[in-house]
């Protein structure tokens, strides 16, 4: 351990004082603060290179900013800037699209597979406003574009298979690129076991297994009109929870949009997109497969969004403007029927989420000002109209029995505004940021009814009187280049009033059985989110390369508690051998011990860890045919261990042996 | 092919139209939504008995009263009248708490009141009914015995309070309870003989709902009953948070707050010795 955690030290340093530049596969446009990860599926790449298969999971983990929350080995949440679901906007190519679960057990990310998207677009704090509001940043999985090369057929396989969990996977692609049209058929298919943590410590429920087929039309109305349409279906089933009471025994969504898109090269409107679409959602919670609860029950919820937006790009002079108008119309409904263990007793219900109707309109304005060729100076604003409305009179009736004077409608105004000044030189370039912003609450804040979290072990009860969550913010990007190095350093910090977090009303009791308390959404005076990370790249030869990043992370609020769920110092060094067609990498990665955690919301405090990852890649010509080849070692010391991102501290994945084969037929 | 469909929409609209223009004097029917218990019936007339059940239950009944004269199907509009139901038991017989019946309100020929049965034999028997009324300065008498059937759940109980005065408490509202604050309305009588029971005024009931199925989980903003002059009852809010079987524990405070039945629940105590069941 203690060898290990030299030796990651050693090579972030070595990669932070003898410097160098490499190519790296996240895109980083530092007119933003933004960051692209393209899910580059069958190239090989020399950053955190990652299986051909992976889970969008497993792509979004590799941003520095965003860390995966895990309840099993499946549908894990994203938390951006330390702030989960609630505070970002996480959309499918604009697309608001809200999960259908009261406990986050299907973040939105869990409804589509790699093989549906292109990109993901993370962007922190106010930059990240675009769809839609929030505190902590947007989350945009970007669908791929049609091409119109007139390249014919394209057939890709891919198979995979993991050791650990006996996890297979299976994919197919069928891509087809004429002049004037373009169809994608894809379908993945993903099945695994029970995980071993280290030690071949069995995780029991922890089993998934889940589809996802989607279907891309293009239609080039004429040289500068296309029209798109795409539908995803995607459908999980027996879906373990380790770290929960109640596993799911089905997840299913349905995506569909049609999208206009204008492209001018001339023209004043550089582009001008619009889109409609339709989601639904079902998720089943279920808990037959656990042997021993103190009641059985079912959770089943719904959540269907309808939504449009029309987004426009100008250039005037030195203005970059763009304009998005947008709006969405979602319907919540979660419900809860347990079955008392006497049966001469009736069944028990209530509306978890009871049918919760969120109307948005808002309109985004974006101006991007070239001051001179270094410097640009660029502003957005996002004003919101947002409308929550009770449906279910027992589910009005039923939050008066906590809130008697509410009513069934609520409106709110939101306003999110940014400000950024970069500068881009040779040998640097900065951005600094500055933003503020609001956001209503989330369903489950507002309106949630006795939501257990196992977390902390509270009932939780949504409050529709919160006010709405306001975010300052300040951050600021610079990047260093001397030769063959790089080094770069992001720091974000929050200060946001009204936070929105869980507070004990002694007075209420509990009603799941065994539960500590009730805990209802209340609006903490303010709290402060602060982080910090250093990046290094160096170049040693044309072959090799070093990278190495470190991280900071510090929550609190103005009650002196640390706030929950905040990462601790992280370190990732990594040492890359790559040519045109083979690459292998060496991965070491680990977290401090979380020594400031919150007690408070049930957390204890996680130790330390480092993990060692050997990954490799070929790719060779069959032929006419691209044959990649994934394969490698995760966990190679088989550590058993969990980071403070585990929900009630179940243990990640031990040694695991893992080959993708990916076969594209031009 | 389409005509399969077509004719048979078209005979059900013409018969629609049919039935409906039947119906240009509608008759107000007054007992709209109960259901007949029975009839008891002397020599001259048939007394209807009506619930919305069509059933007697322990605790609190509401009852709808017509009288038909035997000769020509007629109700009458002018009765006055008073009834008494007993309990024949082994040894003694006794009555029950009940409201004097008078004429519901917006209607000609029914009367209405409640009645309160406390307790019944195993297979309903045991009460007898009797109705004592006055038509045109005639008094009339009819006794018949009645069914009363076991509720399934504690929705009254008589109880021996603290200052050795016999209690029957018996919930009356929420009569179709709801995942909200419902009213609460409970009535408090004492036993003061065999055959009389007077409302209780003016004493406190606290209330602690709670589910037993569920670890005994309560509900927040929960009001204790105080009594109301009006409907000589007593009133309180009642939070019901889910549906299912709940036990509402009360205790009995008298006047100057002395605690006449119940206990406090506790994690030692799940429930008062004094309380009423609900189910929904």
């Amino acid at each position: 351990m203690k060898k290990l955690t030299i030796l990651g030290v050693s090579l972030l340093f070595s990669t932070l004082t003898i410097a160098q530049e490499t190519s790296t596969i996240k895109e980083q446009d530092t007119t933003k603060l933004e960051e692209i990860i393209i899910i580059g599926r069958r190239k090989l790449s020399n950053y955190r290179q990652e299986k051909t298969l992976s889970s969008i999971d497993d792509y979004l983990e590799k941003s520095n900013r965003i860390t995966m929350i895990k309840r099993g080995n499946y549908a894990w949440e994203p938390a951006l800037n330390n702030m989960v679901s609630d505070r970002l906007a996480i959309t499918i190519d604009g697309m608001q699209i809200f999960g259908a679960c009261t406990d986050k057990m299907d973040p939105i990310t869990s409804y589509v597979d790699v093989s549906n998207l292109e990109k993901v677009v993370i962007t922190s704090g106010q930059e990240g406003t675009e769809n839609a509001h929030s505190v902590g940043g947007g989350i945009d999985l970007k669908l791929p574009q049609s091409t119109y090369y007139d390249s014919g057929l394209k057939t890709s396989i891919d198979l995979g298979y993991e050791t650990n969990g006996n996890y297979s996977v299976g994919g197919l692609d069928i891509e087809y690129s004429g002049n004037k049209f373009y169809a994608n058929l894809d379908g993945i298919y993903r099945k695994s076991d029970n995980f071993e943590a280290g030690n071949n410590e069995e995780v029991l429920y922890s089993q998934f297994e889940k589809y996802n087929i989607s279907f891309q039309g293009g239609y080039k109305l004429s040289k500068s009109h296309v029209l798109d349409a795409n539908i995803i279906y995607d459908r999980a089933t027996n879906v373990g929870y380790p770290a929960l009471p109640m596993d799911v025994s089905l997840a299913e969504a349905t995506i569909v949009s049609l999208k206009h898109t204008y492209k001018s090269d001339s023209a004043r409107i550089k582009s001008w997109e619009s889109k409609l679409y339709f989601n639904t959602i079902t998720h089943i919670m279920d808990d037959s497969k656990r042997p021993d609860v103190p009641i059985r029950m079912d959770m089943p919820g719904w959540s269907d969004t309808f939504g449009f937006y029309s987004k426009a790009t100008f250039k005037k002079d030195k203005h970059n403007l763009l304009f998005n108008f947008n709006g969405f119309y979602n319907r919540s409904l979660a419900e809860m029927t347990m079955y008392p263990n006497d049966t001469s007793q009736p069944a028990m219900f209530m509306y978890t989420w009871p049918d919760i109707r969120t109307l948005y309109t808002g309109l985004y304005v974006k101006d991007a000002l070239a001051l001179n060729e270094k410097e640009t100076i660029s502003a957005s604003i996002r004003l919101g109209f947002h409308n929550n409305k009770i449906a279910e009179e027992a589910g009005l009736e039923s939050l008066q029995i906590f809130y008697p004077d509410i009513e069934d409608s609520k409106n709110r105004f939101l306003i999110s505004t940014s400000a950024n000044y970069e500068l881009k030189h040779k040998a640097y370039d900065a951005t600094f940021g500055l933003g503020y912003g609001e956001r209503a609450p989330s369903v489950s804040e507002g309106y949630g009814f006795f939501l257990f979290n196992s977390f902390d072990n509270y009932d939780y009860i949504g409050n529709p009187t919160l006010k709405n969550e306001k975010s300052l913010e300040a951050n600021i990007k610079a990047n260093y280049y001397f030769k063959d190095f790089k080094l770069g350093i992001e720091s974000s910090y929050f200060h946001i009033m009204n936070y929105i977090i869980g507070e004990i009303d002694e007075s209420l009791s509990p009603m799941t059985i065994g539960a500590n308390g009730v805990r209802v959404y209340e609006g903490l005076n303010y709290a402060n989110i602060f982080n910090v990370y250093l990046n290094s790249t160096y170049k040693i030869s044309k072959k090799v390369s070093l990278n190495g990043t470190i991280g900071y992370n510090h929550g609190k609020g103005s009650n002196d508690e640390n706030l929950p769920l905040i990462r601790p110092v992280t370190y990732l060094a990594e040492i890359n051998y790559s040519t045109s067609n083979f690459n292998a990498a060496l991965q070491l990665d680990g977290n401090s011990t979380q020594n400031k955690y919150s007690s408070n919301y049930g957390e204890d405090k996680t130790p330390a860890y480092t993990i060692l990852n050997l990954n490799l890649g070929h790719s060779f010509l069959l032929k006419d045919n691209k044959i990649i080849l994934k394969y490698g070692v995760e966990n190679l010391l088989d550590k058993n261990y969990s980071t403070f991102a585990d929900w009630n501290n179940i243990p990640r994945q031990g040694r695991n042996f893992y080959l993708n084969i990916s076969y594209v037929i031009l | 092919m389409k005509l399969k469909y077509i004719l048979p929409i078209l005979f059900i609209s013409l018969f629609n139209i049919a039935c409906s223009s039947d119906d240009d004097t509608p008759i107000i029917n007054e007992i709209e939504d109960l259901l007949k218990v029975q009839d008891i019936i002397n020599n001259t007339h048939t007394i209807e008995l009506y619930t919305k059940s069509g059933m007697f239950y322990t605790g609190y009944n509401e009852v709808s009263i017509r009288i038909k004269d035997n000769t020509n199907d007629a109700f009458f509009e002018n009765a006055t009248i008073n009834w008494m139901p007993i309990m024949q038991m082994m040894t003694m017989q006794h009555s029950c708490p009940k409201s004097s019946l008078t004429k519901a309100e917006g209607k000609d020929t029914v009367y209405t009141g409640f009645v309160i049965y406390q307790m019944t034999n195993a297979d309903g028997s045991g009460w007898s009914l009797t109705f004592t009324y006055t038509i045109n300065d005639v008094e009339y008498t009819v006794t018949d015995t009645i069914n009363v059937m076991q509720f399934d759940n504690q929705n009254v109980t008589s109880f021996m309070g603290s200052d050795d005065t016999k209690y029957i408490m018996v919930l009356i509202e929420p009569d179709s309870p709801k995942i909200a604050i419902n009213n609460l309305k409970v009535g408090l009588y004492k036993m003061e003989s065999m055959m009389a029971f007077p409302v209780v005024e003016n004493y406190t009931i606290t209330l602690d709902p709670r589910m037993p199925g569920m670890g005994n989980h309560s509900s927040p903003n929960n009001t204790d009953l105080t009594y109301n002059i009006a409907d000589g009852m007593y009133n309180g809010d009642l939070s019901l948070t889910m549906t299912g079987y709940w036990v509402l524990n009360l205790k009995l405070l008298n006047e100057q707050g002395i605690v006449l039945k119940g206990e406090d629940v506790t994690e030692a105590n799940t429930q008062s010795s004094l309380y009423l069941e609900l189910e929904f």
